[in-house]
């Protein structure tokens, strides 16, 4: 297993660090925070100048044919500058899912736009509710509400996974078919929208095994989001460490004081141990698919609950700086929560890794 | 060093490959999969790891838990002898001195196939993982060439003597003395912990040359031959009721003028060079084999104890299992970061650290399962007593090496660059200072 970058890798990685701190400060990602929360510009950018959206898409299919290593590395990025793109919606879960289905007709169409940055794509496949496939006059159409559907607001295609009168069946349709009703979040950065279908006109997409393709999409959801969540651990951390070096109380820097200094070293301690699993899990993703379930249970078990923590200390250790609306350790609070959460809750994803050990 | 390693009569044979082998295959996965075997096989050479397997199964011993003391060094030493004659030991250790001069990749191959054994390597652990190491680091080509083939093969062991009644965490305060006399150095003082002492033929000494500059500046680090006129050694019980620390006395030794390891005067350098190789040695190594807290042997103890169903019992052996992949996963990440050109330095303190840590979650973890059964047992309950000794010997890995607070210490002033604590005693010359409980010299 290969778990240090190789140096294209290191690369990419600092021309996406260069480019974010650039066209994605922490002033621009307020900005957008206080409005609808997407940089269309930004959005542009990544796809055409850096060509980031279609990463792990082909290069027939108009994207750059790398992998989840790649993927994960400008994830980290991303997770670092919060920065306000629906890669997740488009790069991760709905790219995922075109290219886990059989459906070589809707990739052609879709994925190279996807890839280029024009259309921005969206999956609903929440499973506590489910909306409903039926067939009319040849036709078929989709009702029901998708929860919580991250991008949901932006989506110009949405790809649903909702039951058939046979199991279930992943869907594309217009996202303006949907009535969308955006969501207040916990999460400023990251906007969850409720997609409501009322006899919206939906094409199905060819898959033999629609369960088996929603398995593998989360799975590889939940490597990418560990490595956005790795990005976010790594900022709140280097941002304290900086601040405990230089605000100083009872005449010593607070960073010369054991109780500050062994919080920080935990979270070192922690931000280490799972920057090991994430590159042990996306390189999973990539050469050892059988691994990948047990990769992304093990990676999201150490990693959501870590940072969090580690977002919490940061608030924390700033004291009531960091409990300020203008200081940036709110908004990665945030984010931690979210994401802890987004995919299944902790205890959740330790009782998946139990199933998958068989304990 | 690291703590006894308290050793499991339960096998470790529920391998990764009887899992895989277990799962049905995707079709579509294949190909992939060909590739992969393609690309570890190229990476990894499978003839080596074929080697290994096949020593092992041949060779390895049965856990040795039940023989006396003097019989489990002999039976270790045969192992570790047979081990090194088929090329197994100091796999990436340079061949000039005795070492086989391979890569990272061939020592996880072994490391890897040796996970699924109880082998006996801790009478060999000092030697290997800190003195070793250090002597490849800063010792003379006589002295790597005379000192690290015999280690490397088991014929000679070694032990760490730096921790004195008043110097523990601040190794810097120790006063041990080296004088100069003709061509000898004469040694006093007084050791203590000293893991192995009981055992060993060398010692790496830190003694102190000139107590009239500051403390870390007049050490100097020497080879003892712990059989020299004067060396005594008094076993120490550890909470476990086990003796496998000692004091080390030292009146009048007499040792050669080439016995320094590096310069004289530069023990201080010595000293974190191989407290550095410690951290990553402790760390890279705490769980493995047949340690009744490590993850596979406490799903064994909820499967006997019929607990296994119990969400809560699932849930926090799915947390050991997440932690000690991370940690065995980071230390690969360093051992792969290392062979790439930048070594660990300080980052062995992560491993250290987690390691302990997660020692007492496991503890935490026991008594959840086993409940008041971890109490008692009826006498000849072999396991249950292997279990206890883990437990009264868990506090060891937070203190022994640097305690937790010490790394924690590290972590933040070394790798994140945090300001030290205030320090009275840096410029002081040693003479003036208070040091410990203790005399002054
Ligand atoms: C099983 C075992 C094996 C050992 N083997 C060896 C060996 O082979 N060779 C050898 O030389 N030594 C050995 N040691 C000694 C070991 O290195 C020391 O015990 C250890 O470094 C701690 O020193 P101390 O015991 O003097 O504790 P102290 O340094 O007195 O510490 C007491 C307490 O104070 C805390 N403390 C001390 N300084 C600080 C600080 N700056 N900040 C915050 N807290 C602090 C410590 O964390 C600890 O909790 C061994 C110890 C054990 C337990």
């Amino acid at each position: 297993m290969q778990l240090v970058l190789d140096q294209e890798q290191q690369e990419l990685r600092s021309s996406v660090r260069k480019f974010l701190a650039e066209h994605a400060p922490p002033q621009r990602v307020r900005e957008l925070a206080d409005g609808d929360g997407h940089d269309a510009e930004l959005w542009r950018r990544l796809s055409t100048e850096l060509g980031l959206t279609g990463l792990v898409v082909p290069e027939e299919l108009g994207g750059s044919g790398a992998g989840h290593v790649e993927r994960a590395v400008v994830l980290e990025e991303l997770g670092r500058a919060l920065a306000p793109v629906p890669f997740l919606a488009t790069a991760v879960l709905a790219t995922d899912v075109l290219l886990g289905i059989d459906d070589a007709a809707a990739r052609a169409d879709l994925l190279p736009a996807m890839a280029s940055g024009e259309l921005i794509a969206a999956v609903a496949w929440d499973q506590e509710s489910v909306p409903a496939a039926t067939k009319r006059d040849g036709a078929w159409v989709l009702d029901g509400r998708a929860q919580r559907v991250v991008s949901g607001d932006i989506a110009d295609v949405v790809l649903v996974q909702a039951k058939t009168g046979q199991g279930t069946g992943w869907f594309r349709l217009r996202g303006e078919h949907a009535a969308k009703t955006p969501l207040r979040t916990l999460d400023p950065t990251r906007r969850l929208t409720n997609l409501d279908f009322a006899a919206a006109p939906a094409e199905l997409l060819s898959s033999p095994d629609p369960d088996a393709v929603r398995s593998r999409v989360r799975d590889l959801a939940a490597v990418a989001l560990s490595a956005e969540q790795l990005g976010g651990m790594a900022k709140v951390l280097e941002m304290t460490a900086e601040y405990a070096k230089v605000r100083v109380q009872f005449g010593r820097a607070i960073g010369s004081y054991q109780g500050v200094k062994h919080r920080l070293a935990d979270m070192h301690s922690a931000l280490e141990q799972a920057g090991a699993a994430v590159r042990y899990a996306a390189w999973t993703a990539d050469v050892d698919p059988q691994e990948l379930p047990l990769a992304a249970a093990l990676v999201q078990v150490l990693v959501s609950p870590a940072n969090f923590q580690a977002a919490a200390d940061a608030v924390q250790l700033h004291g009531g700086i960091g409990y300020t609306w203008e200081h940036d350790a709110h908004l990665y609070y945030k984010r931690a929560k979210t994401s802890e959460l987004l995919l299944g809750t902790p205890d959740q994803n330790r009782a998946r890794l139990a199933d998958l050990l068989q304990i | 060093m690291s703590a006894p390693e308290p050793r499991s009569r339960v096998p470790r044979n529920r391998t990764s490959g009887e899992r895989d082998a277990a799962r049905p295959r995707e079709a579509a996965e294949r190909e992939i999969d060909s590739e992969r075997d393609h690309h570890r096989e190229s990476r990894s050479g499978t003839a080596f790891r074929a080697g290994v397997r096949d020593f092992l199964a041949r060779n390895a011993p049965e856990p040795l838990g039940e023989l006396e003391p003097a019989e489990q060094l002999r039976a270790a030493k045969r192992f570790q002898a047979a081990a090194y004659d088929a090329g197994l030991i100091g796999i990436t250790w340079p061949a000039e001195y005795g070492g086989q001069g391979l890569t990272a990749a061939e020592q996880q191959d072994y490391d890897e196939e040796a996970a699924h054994y109880d082998l006996p390597g801790s009478p060999f652990m000092v030697g290997m993982g800190m003195c070793g190491p250090t002597l490849l680091d800063l010792g003379s080509h006589e002295q790597k060439a005379r000192y690290v083939p015999p280690l490397l093969r088991g014929d000679e062991i070694w032990c760490q003597l730096f921790s004195e009644p008043g110097a523990g965490s601040d190794v810097a305060s120790l006063q041990t003395r080296a004088v100069r006399d003709g061509d000898s150095w004469v040694i006093n003082g007084q050791k203590v912990w000293t893991s192995g002492a009981q055992f060993s033929d060398f010692g790496a000494l830190l003694a102190r040359t000139d107590p009239d500059v500051p403390k870390h500046r007049g050490i100097t680090m020497f080879i003892v031959d712990m059989r020299s006129p004067g060396v005594t050694v008094r076993p120490l019980r550890d909470m476990t009721g086990r003796a496998p620390f000692n004091e080390v006395y030292f009146d009048d030794v007499r040792i050669p003028a080439d016995a320094v390891i590096g310069e004289v005067g530069g023990g201080w350098l010595a000293a974190v060079t191989m407290l550095g190789h410690e951290r990553v040695s402790i760390g890279g190594s705490v769980r493995r084999g047949g340690d009744p807290l490590a993850y596979d042997n406490l799903v064994e103890l909820a499967r006997a104890r019929d607990r296994a169903g119990d969400p809560v019992v699932r849930d926090r052996l799915a947390g050991i299992y997440a932690r000690e992949r991370a940690l065995a996963l980071f230390n690969t990440k360093l051992r792969q970061e290392a062979e790439a050109g930048s070594p660990p330095g300080a980052r062995g303190s992560v491993a250290k650290l987690a390691g302990a840590e997660l020692l007492w979650q496991a503890v935490e973890t026991a008594g959840l399962i086993a409940g008041p059964a971890l109490t008692s047992w009826e006498d000849g309950d072999a396991a249950a007593e292997e279990m206890a000794i883990a437990i009264n010997a868990t506090p060891a890995s937070s203190i022994a090496g640097g305690s937790n607070q010490v790394q924690r210490n590290i972590i933040g002033e070394r790798i994140l660059g945090l300001p030290k604590e205030p320090q009275v005693d840096r410029d002081v010359p040693f003479r003036e200072l208070k040091v410990g409980t203790q005399r002054r010299p």
